[in-house]
């Protein structure tokens, strides 16, 4: 059993969890990622690190609940705790094994949408607490589902943001932002790494084409087991099938098969509304004169 | 003398009832039966049966105990060589072990061992031996994995008095028999978690969802947890693809995920809220267990289910009965045909499966002989959803963390017969140094390995 320390609602349906996990919080690096299962009946759901403390043993976890089984995580409170919570996994992000003194001369651009905030916010932390300069945008629908912007001002050289909407900071999408930063504005970067929905990345990877901007984007495929055990995280980088789980979750972007990954996020959704009516159901019109349900 | 009597038939689910339902389908002898089956048995003086047992376990001694109707005696004898009878009475391939070497075999029928094995085996669940564990030594040995190699080692090393903890890294224990080998043919709670009891009653400790090679390493378990040994019973985890063209359509999946998504996950059962995808025709590659198991678990959630073999029936790798059964339950056999590119819809999600018909040439390597294509031979299979069960490999993430643990081109750790690693201190055994293999090889190598680290710790 995971001990629940906190949780705080972040934004509409997103959810901020701190666990005490000692073992994970002192072996979690940027760019890794954990599973959780909520309680017996449970799927194993991954979910990335938002932030790591290996001297108090916690990690944080952002959740957006969507379907029976994210709802089922957010549900739970603090003094609860969650059946299982198994990580770090995945490989970290290169920049970790760089040599630090040309990683210093590097700059960064992070681009994150919405949940995906969460998983820069690390990567941006170990960067900042290592002397790298690095910038971040920060997209989403509109300001009330922004997250994490207080956070990452306090770790970033320049924080961006943009919404659909307009309601804050640029009206409009992260690409078109990200544009304006290298040819209006004249930032220039080594590096971009875009971590948000998986249509999102796609569509930051070939604005960064355009520049010849190297890019790096991490993949939230679909998984049982996270270590290497099912292939349901399959993804073609390059020609070449790789497991997200051990091989990623992080990939040089030009090389992602981002049509062919975004499909097989979409294996089991006629089974995922299924669960999300029949819970609707029960949660609307089933009571259960015997207590079961408590 | 031996009863000239037909071997005892063990009763069964009926095949039509239990191909829609997950209850073992075996249901074993009852004590008449067994002492019945067990006076088949010659006593043979050089008893064939045992030395075509991997662990040698002293068959006829065992059955002319249960002749007498002493299951006690029985399963104490059976204790010696053999620390999971229930669970490798149910798995083991008999026939092609002691069973085919059994005399009577040679004219009739051989002796049910493996069916009076299991009897002896549950008997024993039942009926829980206490122990007298001597004092502990204070030496402390972790074991990583907690499948058949890695409970035998635990239970060996913890009745000599080590403190044992098995890391594992999902978040039941057990390994394959969890969450591959499905519960129609090993219940979970009536078998493997009695048997994990078994372990934990002699002190052994356990801890889930630790990934070594994530979580922990090899390293920081001996040198910061203070660990004294490390025994790596890790398994072969990770699944092959054939390569072929549109294997990541929507629908093909390897045996290992759409097992470990009906085993471990329990997605068969409603109350679980892990999805699995079974669509109307199912088409299995493969012929070994683990492609028996898809297969019929497809079969029971209500698919028609289809195997394709690239070999003829005699080469299938599969247990006799797991065989036997699949066709009584309806399923599908096309042997001689393999797969050359599965094709997809145009939303991506597979449509069907092109196949070539093969012939069978030459013996290859492995003595079996080798199917050729046919020229010309190609035809379509129509289903939406493909399973591959191929085989699988070692899982490298313990081998790729772990300095000075060498591995062979095939990624398994090399150890030698007592699980001797390359690196001071640290043992393996079971399916990460052989491949894959079967639960009985394992279970006997995790007890080798137990007897090597107890000579190695009191050196």
């Amino acid at each position: 059993m995971v001990e629940i320390l906190s949780r705080e609602l972040l934004a509409e349906n997103i959810w901020q969890t701190k666990v005490y996990a000692p073992r994970i919080a002192k072996s979690a690096k940027p760019g890794q990622f954990i599973i959780v299962r909520a309680e017996e009946h449970g799927e194993r759901i991954p979910l990335t690190i938002a932030d790591y403390d290996s001297e108090q043993g916690t990690v944080t976890m952002v959740t957006q609940a969507l379907g029976v089984s994210t709802k089922k995580i957010v549900a739970k409170a603090e003094g609860e705790s969650f059946a299982d919570l198994a990580g770090p996994l995945g490989r970290p992000s290169d920049f970790v094994a760089e040599d630090i003194n040309e990683l210093r001369k590097k700059r960064f651009i992070f681009v994150a949408g919405g949940v995906g905030t969460a998983p820069v916010y690390p990567q941006v932390k170990w960067l900042h607490e290592h002397g790298v300069e690095v910038d971040v945008i920060i997209g989403a629908k509109t300001k009330d589902m922004l997250i994490y912007t207080d956070k990452m001002r306090e770790v970033a050289t320049n924080l961006y943001i943009a919404t659909d909407d307009g309601s804050e900071g640029f009206h409009g999408l992260v690409t078109t932002l990200l544009e304006k930063l290298v040819t209006e504005q004249g930032k220039s970067y080594n590096c971009c790494v875009a971590i948000g929905p998986m249509i999102m990345m796609k569509f930051v990877t070939l604005t960064a084409k355009k520049f010849d901007l190297p890019c790096i984007v991490s993949l939230n495929a679909l998984m049982v087991d996270g270590t290497g055990m099912c292939g349901a995280c399959r993804v073609t980088i390059a020609g070449k099938t790789k497991f997200t789980c051990v091989d990623g979750p992080e990939f040089n972007a030009y090389d992602v098969d981002f049509d062919e990954a975004m499909r097989r996020q979409g294996m089991y959704r006629t089974q995922e509304q299924r669960a999300t009516a029949i819970a609707a159901e029960r949660a609307a019109g089933h009571k259960c004169n015997i207590g079961l349900d408590k | 003398m031996a009863n000239k009597i037909p071997r005892v038939p063990v009763r069964e689910q009926d095949p039509v009832v239990r191909a829609t339902n997950f209850g073992e389908v075996c249901l074993g002898y009852s004590l008449e039966e067994a002492t019945l089956e067990a006076s088949r048995c010659l006593n043979c003086k050089n008893p064939r049966c045992v030395a075509a047992c991997p662990v040698g376990i002293q068959i006829p001694h065992f059955i002319e105990a249960l002749k007498g109707g002493d299951v006690k005696g029985a399963a104490d004898i059976i204790a010696q060589d053999s620390s999971l009878p229930s669970i490798c009475g149910r798995v083991c391939p008999q026939e092609s072990q002691c069973e085919g070497s059994c005399i009577l075999g040679i004219k009739g029928e051989s002796v049910a061992i493996g069916k009076l094995e299991r009897f002896v085996g549950d008997w024993r669940l039942e009926n829980p031996q206490e122990v007298a564990l001597p004092e502990s030594n204070g030496k402390r040995v972790a074991i990583v994995g907690s499948g058949p190699a890695g409970l035998a080692c635990a239970s060996d090393l913890a009745k000599l008095g080590y403190q044992v903890t098995v890391f594992e890294a999902l978040h039941e224990v057990g390994g394959v028999l969890v969450y591959g080998i499905p519960e129609f043919r090993l219940p979970k709670r009536g078998v493997v978690a009695k048997e994990v009891e078994s372990v934990k009653r002699l002190g052994v400790k356990f801890e889930t969802d630790v990934i070594v090679g994530r979580t922990v390493t090899i390293d920081s378990l001996m040198d910061e947890e203070g660990f004294d040994a490390v025994f790596i019973g890790s398994g072969a985890g990770l699944p092959r693809f054939m390569g072929i063209e549109g294997e990541n359509f929507n629908g093909v999946v390897s045996a290992n995920e759409f097992l470990t998504r009906a085993n471990l996950m329990r997605a068969y059962d409603d109350d679980y809220d892990t999805p699995i995808y079974v669509g109307q025709r199912v088409v299995v590659v493969g012929g070994g267990n683990v492609a028996m198991d898809a297969v019929r678990t497809a079969k029971r959630l209500g698919a028609e289910a289809t195997i394709v073999y690239r070999r003829s029936e005699a080469e299938l790798p599969a247990r006799v009965e797991e065989v036997h059964h699949a066709k009584a339950e309806g399923i599908e056999f096309r042997m001689l045909t393999n797969p050359t590119r599965v094709i997809g819809d145009e939303k991506g999600w597979v449509r069907g499966l092109n196949c070539v018909r093969m012939e069978l040439g030459e013996p290859d390597a492995s003595g079996r002989r080798s199917p050729i294509e046919v020229a010309g031979s190609d035809f379509e299979i129509e289903c939406d959803v493909v399973i591959m069960a191929l085989g699988t490999s070692p899982n490298p993430l313990i081998a790729s963390t772990t300095a000075n643990l060498e591995t062979t081109r095939r990624g398994c750790i090399v150890a030698d017969e007592d699980g001797r690693t390359t690196r001071k201190g640290v043992f393996a055994g079971g399916d990460t140094v052989t491949g894959a293999a079967t639960v009985i090889l394992a279970m006997g190598a995790g007890r080798k390995a137990a007897a090597a680290i107890d000579k190695y710790l009191q050196e």
